[in-house]
């Protein structure tokens, strides 16, 4: 057994670190914030040229071959600088469904694009309101055309392709749900940024009206696609999700040595101690079923769904609850639009929705535990 | 990069040792105690306390003559010298039978390394031997009825008379006192300086004159605990544990030791739970159908699945020869009270009849008795708040509390105990 990374997955980390911590301070993640960027794109091509946008890319479509842990490692960092990117829609949805499912002559066009930071891309699952499952999805697709709507599209704005899940029959099975590819600049598409929580990455409405689109994969296997890739990029995102938890309780932990308040620290006072313990225990134990999340991704274990549930609701519910309370250690100064604390707080919200939210992953966790304990 | 991969795979010696110690149970294993033990739970024994006394200790003799009593102790003082992860195997292949260890965990987990950290080489020969194989319990005297969480603050006297020590006090909460056979006890020998510098760790046979021991009737209706008073109790000399007035740092290696004897069995309730849903029948459907129950079911699977994720990193790390990390501080602190509203939820489902616990009560009244126990697991061991403490201070490095006492001689600090 080895339950840690290897020593040079944790260089791997530092330099990462290192790299964001001088290209991605907090001012880098307000400039989009703010809305004077869509995204920074310095950064995106920083990260292509460091290796990180093909990490897990094997070489002959010019990634770097290295594989998930080293992805789960980098998913940390990005999550903990904040990194206004389209890492995960490219990387964890759009690179990894290319991978799973993609035809030779569709790696070979968007892969190499993809590490080199050419080629945005993204998952366009939602259709507004609800969980994922394919009776929400209405988007029709008929002769290779799409039409309908996809929302929210992470990134769907600046995105450059685009695979989406559409209605190919209306049987009432799963297999009536099919994966397409779609270059988002073919006629027939159109993108608008959405108002979103967490303004340092974007939300988009994309409209399909009779667009040009290839099949991803088996025509019937659409759906089993979409619950595998949410499966992988639940525990990619849950690493963001560890790193931004952690990140916010050094905050809380900082601010609580540094002011004084009735003549001492306030992280003299229990109260603060007590609330500082507990974000350390819910980042713990989401850090550790994200490892174990990231154990199963990279061997791609049967485990693997049941794995990813949990690593998905324990790092949710961790950063969630560490940036709430983070707001809460640094008191009024918390509230306010110029210290960080509200970025983590919008990022931990948002991040909390991506790829359905809690009552779908809680269904899938009991549901996996249920098969198991049936075996 | 695939060489050290992260991975769950035994070694090839892991699996020789694995298969190696499944066969042996499998044949030496007391079966006729399987059932009674899957089904006990937290504060639902398997078997009565003079049955369960019987078969755990010749579970465990057993297991020491054939060399698989605690694993990880060197050979000469009745362990096998065996890896971290040798251990993790050894608990995963002992499955149920594991829990009949419980009468060993104090001795095992606190009191034998204390005794390999401080007692002679001749004592260690003496005295671990029979505790590593059951025949000798041991328990642990630091609470008294006015120190607790502030063990520093006891009162139980040891005086200096020739070559021996003189106790008298009284002690509480001692877990198993009334079949313990020997003890380690921490005295005060010096009341004229600071608290904590004025302490002194002994062991001792608890059958010594002086020493009587009156069990406690708990809460929950048993009677696990005792208190042990002390009257003129002779200890000599060649049984203190470190130097005079050096025992709270001894203390610390007691409950510093205890980290490393990491097991991947927390008990939480979980499971328990988890097959409880899946057979009780609601309104409408199984309860396990129900998302509101799946939900409450998933945050503590979640929570479950992190706390035994959390010690398998720790191995990970002990096996490489690296110190566990403080994360397993946050092991009983988060079971504690998951196991309480975990027994509370589970009579919620039940309704009315919830309240019932003999034996009309659901899954034999299992939850029942857990609800019962478990204030007493939030306390034990460091309380909730200790714990919290611990963790802000020594794993976030916030400030320690404001200590009135902290550099004020010991006799001079004004008290009020209870009672
Ligand atoms: C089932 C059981 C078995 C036990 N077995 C043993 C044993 O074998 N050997 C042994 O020596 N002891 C044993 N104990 C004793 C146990 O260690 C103590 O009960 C525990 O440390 C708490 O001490 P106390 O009871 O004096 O409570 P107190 O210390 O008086 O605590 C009362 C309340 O005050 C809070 N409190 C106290 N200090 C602080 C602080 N600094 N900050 C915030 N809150 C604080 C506590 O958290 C608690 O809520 C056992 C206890 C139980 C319940």
């Amino acid at each position: 057994m080895n339950f840690d990374f290897s020593d040079e997955q944790k260089q791997l980390r530092e330099q990462a670190r290192r790299f964001l911590a001088e290209k991605c301070p907090p001012k880098a993640v307000r400039e989009v914030l703010d809305g004077k960027a869509p995204y920074d794109r310095a950064l995106w091509q920083g990260f292509a040229e460091m290796g990180f946008l093909g990490v897990a890319i094997p070489e002959q479509y010019g990634g770097a071959g290295a594989g998930q842990l080293e992805l789960c490692v980098l998913a940390e960092e990005v999550g903990r600088a904040l990194a206004p990117v389209p890492f995960s829609s490219t990387v964890y949805l759009a690179a990894e469904a290319l991978l799973m499912a993609g035809s030779e002559a569709q790696k070979k066009k968007w892969l190499p694009r993809i590490a080199s930071g050419e080629a945005i891309g993204t998952l366009a699952l939602f259709e507004g309101r609800g969980q994922p499952s394919p009776a929400a999805i209405k988007l029709a697709a008929s002769d290779g055309r799409l039409s309908g709507v996809k929302l929210p599209v992470p990134d769907g704005a600046i995105a450059h392709v685009a695979i989406v899940a559409a209605r190919s029959a209306s049987t009432g099975r799963d297999s009536d749900i099919a994966l397409y590819l779609v270059d988002l600049s073919a006629d027939g598409i159109e993108a608008c940024e959405l108002a979103n929580l967490d303004p340092s990455r974007g939300q988009a409405e994309i409209r399909f009206n009779n667009a040009e689109a290839e099949p991803l994969g088996e025509a019937s296997e659409g759906w089993s696609l979409v619950t595998r890739l949410l499966d992988r990029a639940a525990v990619l995102i849950g690493f963001e999700q560890v790193g931004g938890a952690d990140r916010a309780l050094e905050m809380g932990r900082d601010y609580a040595l540094d002011r004084i308040a009735f003549g001492r620290p306030i992280g003299s006072f229990q109260a603060i101690k007590h609330m500082l313990a507990d974000m350390y225990v819910a980042a713990t134990l989401a850090r550790s079923n994200c490892y174990y999340g990231a154990w199963a991704l990279s061997t791609d274990a049967a485990e693997l769904p049941e794995a990813a549930a949990a690593a998905r609701i324990s790092a949710t519910q961790a950063f969630q609850h560490c940036a709430k309370n983070n707001i809460q250690v640094h008191g009024g100064m918390g509230f306010t639009w110029e210290f960080d604390c509200h970025l983590y707080y919008r990022r931990a919200n948002a991040l909390a929705l991506a790829l359905g939210s809690q009552s779908y992953w809680e269904d899938q966790l009991i549901e996996r535990m249920r098969q198991r304990n049936a075996a | 990069m695939k060489g050290d991969a992260m991975n769950f795979d035994d070694t090839p010696q892991e699996a020789a040792f694995r298969a190696e110690a499944r066969a042996w149970i499998a044949a030496n294993a007391p079966k006729q105690y399987e059932e009674p033990l899957r089904k006990a739970s937290l504060g639902r024994l398997a078997l009565d306390g003079a049955t369960a006394l019987e078969v755990a200790k010749a579970w465990q003799k057993k297991k020491a003559q054939a060399g698989w009593a605690c694993l990880h102790w060197p050979k000469d003082y009745g362990g096998r010298g065996a890896t971290p992860i040798e251990r993790v195997i050894w608990q995963q292949e002992e499955g149920v039978f594991g829990k009949l260890s419980f009468l060993f965990i104090i001795g095992h987990g606190m009191c034998g390394p204390t005794m390999m950290a401080y007692a002679s080489e001749e004592q260690k020969r003496n005295y671990l031997p029979p505790l590593a194989s059951g025949e000798q319990i041991w328990c642990q005297l630091f609470s008294e009825p006015a120190s607790g969480s502030d063990v520093a603050g006891l009162r139980t006297r040891a005086e200096r008379d020739g070559d021996d020590w003189i106790i008298n006090g009284q002690k509480i909460w001692t877990s198993g006192a009334h079949y313990s056979d020997y003890g380690i006890l921490i005295t005060r020998t010096d009341p004229s300086v600071p608290k904590h510098k004025g302490l002194t760790m002994f062991f001792l046979d608890m059958k010594s004159p002086g020493v009587e021991v009156r069990p406690i009737k708990q809460a929950n209706g048993q009677s696990d605990f005792n208190e042990v008073y002390f009257t003129d109790v002779r200890i000599p000399d060649a049984q203190r544990l470190g130097s005079v007035n050096d025992g709270w740092n001894v203390s610390l290696t007691t409950l510093m030791n205890e980290r490393m004897s990491i097991g991947t069995q927390i008990t939480t309730g979980v499971p328990e739970l988890f097959d409880y849903c899946g057979n009780l029948m609601l309104e409408d459907g199984p309860a396990i159908d129900d998302r509101a129950v799946r939900s409450k079911l998933a945050n503590w699977a979640v929570k479950a699945s992190g706390l035994k994720y959390t010690s398998l990193r720790a191995i990970s790390a002990l096996s490489k020869g690296e110190r566990p990390g403080p994360e397993n501080s946050i092991g009983k602190l988060v079971a504690a009270s998951m196991i309480q509203e975990v027994a509370m939820y589970a009579l919620d489902l039940q309704g009315a009849a919830g309240v019932l616990s003999g034996p009309e009560a659901d899954a034999a009244g299992k939850f029942q008795a857990m609800l019962l126990r478990a204030p007493g697991t939030r306390v034990e061991g460091g309380t909730d708040e200790i714990m919290r403490n611990i963790i802000a201070e020594r794993v976030l490095g916030l400030p320690g509390d404001i200590r009135v006492d902290k550099d004020v001689p010991f006799n001079q600090i004004p008290t009020r105990g209870r009672g």
